[in-house]
């Protein structure tokens, strides 16, 4: 695995919703490149025959009985919103009129 | 250590329930170390004076009207900051929740509430339980009972430092990588990671769903045992909780039984890369249980090797994408500067709220899950994580248990490690258990001769607890360490 390019660094923070600056994006870019390169070893790793893990326990997908029970009161679920208005969380402005 | 605050809990438990003690008094009593010592050890993040006196004080009454009590009745317990308490803030030790306090009880903390237990506070951790030495919390770190200048071990530093300094009976902690089990090991308590599924999640703020679980951290191997039986079981609200019944450990955890019980040792944990002094105590300790009876079978897990990057990418990607649901919208930190977009507050909200080492494994893991690169590398891993446990199997068609050492060295100074790879090398005996879903149990087995505690690690068969909570008396019983706790010095009205 080749180092990080600071593009990528740029590319990842951007998909992750982070916003990094100059000084930390160039350790940020150090740090991972050093970690990925120790990953480099499942590599070499022959698993052409192996199934993927996806659970620690072996369980098939269990669904309940689909049946009304009470939820978090509106007025509990907004106690602690930064902003609100009525029964709302309020965010910037995401389509403004015309 | 004064006199209520070093019992075990199932003595405190006890002592109320036979009135050879009062719930308030236990609970002053740990208050009253709390107040003394803590600002030295910094093992809690908030500590719920006034709520568990009044609780105690209502076990008291319940108790003097002659009401059933729980079976842990007024006895104080500490929970890691990364369980939901109602009442109680929790913050996973970030800036990002800073303030908040949630509107609702984990599964755990509901039994535990059931038992009548005191939650006497929440306990400091790595950032989200992203770390190894509890340096990585918001706001600063733990220091370890037995030597203040270094580390307690992570993630759950504050849960293990607070059980050894005599400032709750019990703790609960959890475990992604070894965060139960290394910094028992470093405090010289006993920590218990049970089988993925085992104890419900439900209220645990998630960092790698697939690999955590919720345990106890005690002094000694029987509460691990009561504790257990207590909060775990199935839970409907967790879709990954077992419906496996709950056997009664502590009244099987006959003592000391250790006579035809096969333990194999992993070739691969006694390598290269242990301390020397580790490695002392740990052979010190296969000699007496080989005394007792045991009988030690040398085998391999050839993939060991590959546990620690196949764990990091895989808790790195389930981190990414836990992590995002922190937008400063519905609660936690926000930043809003004049005119910002929507994904201007997410971005803004984020970057200030998370730390360091939260923001390079959200990076990791969105590398890894990325368009182009998920097959080469969060499928890859997916498959040797498959490999790993296949080597378990294998192992434990031979054995009953496996014994490592829990962690390569002892408790390390404060800022020593520098490098995140450095500080991830010290979790690589006890990832693969995680990965494997496995059961690990750490028990202290004796000091370096820097008088710094080392923990045995015992890994069992899925749902095995008891097997490994027996092995564990008896490593507990033949190797205790002297002196048995650290010398914070006395507290006045402690007593």
């Amino acid at each position: 695995m080749a180092e990080l390019t600071a593009h990528e660094v740029s590319e990842i923070a951007h998909l992750a919703m982070l916003t990094l600056s100059a000084e930390e994006a160039e350790t940020m870019r150090l740090e991972l490149s050093a970690i990925l390169e120790s990953m480099t070893a499942l590599a070499a790793v022959d698993t052409s025959s192996v199934v993927p893990m996806t659970h620690a326990v072996p369980m098939d997908l269990r669904l309940r009985a689909d049946v009304v029970e009470p939820s978090l009161p509106v007025e509990v679920a907004l106690g602690a919103a930064p902003a609100r208005a009525e029964d709302a969380f309020v965010v910037p402005v995401v389509i403004s009129e015309a | 250590m004064s006199d209520l605050c070093h019992l075990s809990l199932v003595e405190q438990a006890r002592r109320v329930a036979v009135g050879g003690a009062t719930a308030r008094e236990l609970v002053d009593a740990h208050l009253a170390r709390i107040d003394a010592l803590d600002p030295r050890v910094h093992a809690f993040l908030h500590v719920d004076r006034d709520g568990a006196r009044a609780a105690a004080e209502q076990i008291d009454a319940r108790r003097s009207r002659g009401d059933k009590l729980g079976p842990l009745a007024g006895v104080p317990i500490g929970i890691k900051d990364v369980v939901v308490t109602k009442g109680q803030p929790t913050t996973a030790a970030s800036r990002m929740l800073a303030g908040w306090t949630p509107p609702y009880d984990a599964a755990v903390v509901e039994r535990l509430r059931a038992a009548d237990a005191i939650l006497i506070g929440k306990q400091n951790c790595d950032e989200f339980g992203m770390g190894s030495s509890t340096e990585n919390s918001a706001q600063g770190p733990t220091r370890n009972p037995w030597d203040l200048e270094r580390i307690p071990g992570g993630s759950s530093g504050g849960s293990a430092a607070a059980v050894a300094a005599g400032f709750c009976a019990a703790s609960i902690g959890t475990d992604t990588g070894g965060s139960i089990r290394q910094p028992s090991s470093m405090c010289g308590v006993v920590g218990l990671k049970p089988t993925y599924g085992r104890v419900s999640r439900w209220g645990l703020i998630a960092y790698a769903s697939s690999l955590d679980q919720i345990g106890p951290m005690t002094r000694t191997v029987e509460d691990a045992a009561l504790l257990l039986e207590l909060i775990a079981g199935h839970d409907p609200r967790d879709s990954t909780s077992l419906v496996d019944a709950v056997p009664k450990y502590r009244s099987k955890l006959t003592s000391g039984v250790v006579a035809g019980t096969k333990i194999g040792l992993p070739a691969e944990y006694f390598g290269d890369g242990i301390d020397p002094a580790v490695r002392a105590v740990l052979d010190r300790t296969i000699s007496v249980m080989r005394d007792a009876g045991a009988r030690f079978v040398s085998l391999s897990l050839p993939h060991t090797r590959l546990a620690l990057p196949t764990y990091y990418l895989l808790a790195c990607a389930e981190a990414s994408s836990n992590l995002s649901r922190y937008d400063g919208i519905r609660y936690g930190q926000r930043v809003e500067r004049k005119g910002a977009s929507l994904a201007d507050v997410y971005r803004d909200s984020r970057s200030a709220g998370f730390g360091a080492e939260v923001k390079r494994r959200i990076m990791l893991g969105t590398f890894a899950l990325r368009a182009g690169y998920y097959d080469a590398y969060y499928r890859k891993a997916q498959q040797v994580r498959a490999l790993i446990k296949r080597d378990f199997d294998e192992a434990f068609a031979q054995v009953d248990v496996l014994l490592t050492p829990t962690a390569p060295t002892a408790a390390f100074g404060i800022g020593e490690t520098t490098t995140p790879m450095e500080m991830y090398l010290g979790d690589v005996f006890t990832l693969a258990c995680n990965l494997a879903g496995l059961p690990g149990l750490s028990v202290p087995v004796g000091l370096t001769p820097a008088g710094l505690p080392v923990g045995a690690q015992l890994l069992g068969k899925p749902l095995d607890e008891l097997t490994l909570l027996k092995a564990g008396r008896a490593l507990e019983q033949r190797c205790e360490l002297s002196p048995r706790w650290p010398d914070l010095g006395e507290v006045e009205g402690a007593s």
